[in-house]
């Protein structure tokens, strides 16, 4: 007697989106906790936070702001396409979304070796001399840009494999879970940078 | 198969989504620099705040999802508030 088992691939759209999205609660806690410890040392420090945060250049977060938003609307427009079976344009607007992080992350570089250069960096000599709240403000912010630019990286690796995959044709307009998670990733970066932009470059 | 209610954002409304949300980022430069005092702050997070809002109903596409990802999503940032306020009352009634 044989047995056969036959291996029907399901996939369930739904709950994967779910699991995206509960994965994305944690991402919110995650930032949360360093959104409180802000709240209560600005709170606390109020004055030492607006002389340290006067240092930052809200030129280049303004900037930072319209690439990230302009990214969340290519990977929207990039799903649109995908569903609609526009794979060209897909590809396209992914390509754009990735460019449009890239430039973000070039512009963290200037701001960061800027500071940098002022001797502005976590555990400078320059830092320790300044007041409990102006190393508080600046602890924050490396490590709150920080942990958001990490994230900026990772959803550029998850875009670049979305392109890879709809080259292949794997992702596609009946199968798309892939992108569509990947796209709620990214708005999740753009959502974090929302919250970032105002605390931290718009208090002066 | 259910593909027959699968909602598709036009490009169209994700334009018009992005003008909106420039339009706020422009508001929030613009109103920083009228020094309002601690009045910058409140409305610099209740703009963050509509921004994030938009976000998560159209590019996050929310508006077009069933009831119980809307309320989830609701129940995370009402916990967030949660956390927030009880913090903040620790911290000024302790």
């Amino acid at each position: 007697m044989t047995l056969h088992q036959t291996h029907t691939e399901h996939l369930d759209s739904e709950t994967g989106k779910l699991g995206m999205w509960i994965f994305l609660f944690t991402e919110l806690f995650l930032f949360g906790g360093l959104f409180l410890v802000y709240s209560i040392f600005r709170a606390k420090y109020s004055a030492e936070f607006h002389v340290a945060a006067a240092e930052l250049n809200a030129f280049i977060g303004t900037m930072n702001t319209v690439f990230l938003l302009v990214s969340s609307m290519t990977v929207a427009m990039a799903l649109t396409a995908i569903q609609k079976g526009e794979r060209k344009l897909a590809l396209f607007l992914l390509l754009t979304t990735i460019l449009l992080a890239g430039l973000f992350m070039l512009n963290k570089y200037f701001e960061w070796s800027h500071k940098f250069e002022y001797g502005i960096y976590p555990g400078s000599p320059v830092l320790k001399n300044m007041s409990h709240g102006e190393l508080l403000f600046f602890g924050l912010y490396y490590m709150m840009t920080g942990l958001h630019a990490f994230h900026v990286m990772i959803g550029m690796v998850l875009l670049s494999i979305n392109v890879v995959k709809v080259k292949a044709g794997t992702v596609n307009s009946t199968r798309f879970l892939m992108l569509e998670n990947s796209a709620l990733y990214w708005h999740l970066v753009d959502l974090i940078w929302i919250f970032l932009f105002p605390l931290l470059y718009l208090i002066t | 198969m259910k593909h027959d209610d699968k909602h598709i954002s036009s490009y169209e409304s994700l334009v018009i989504v992005l003008a909106i949300l420039l339009a706020l980022t422009t508001i929030s430069v613009l109103i920083t620099g009228f020094h309002l005092g601690p009045l910058t702050v409140a409305v610099a997070l209740l703009i963050a705040s509509v921004k994030v809002a938009i976000v998560l109903t159209q590019f996050m596409h929310l508006k077009f999802e069933n009831r119980f990802l809307r309320l989830a999503v609701s129940g995370v940032f009402l916990l967030f508030a949660l956390v927030v306020i009880i913090t903040f009352i620790d911290y000024f009634f302790r």
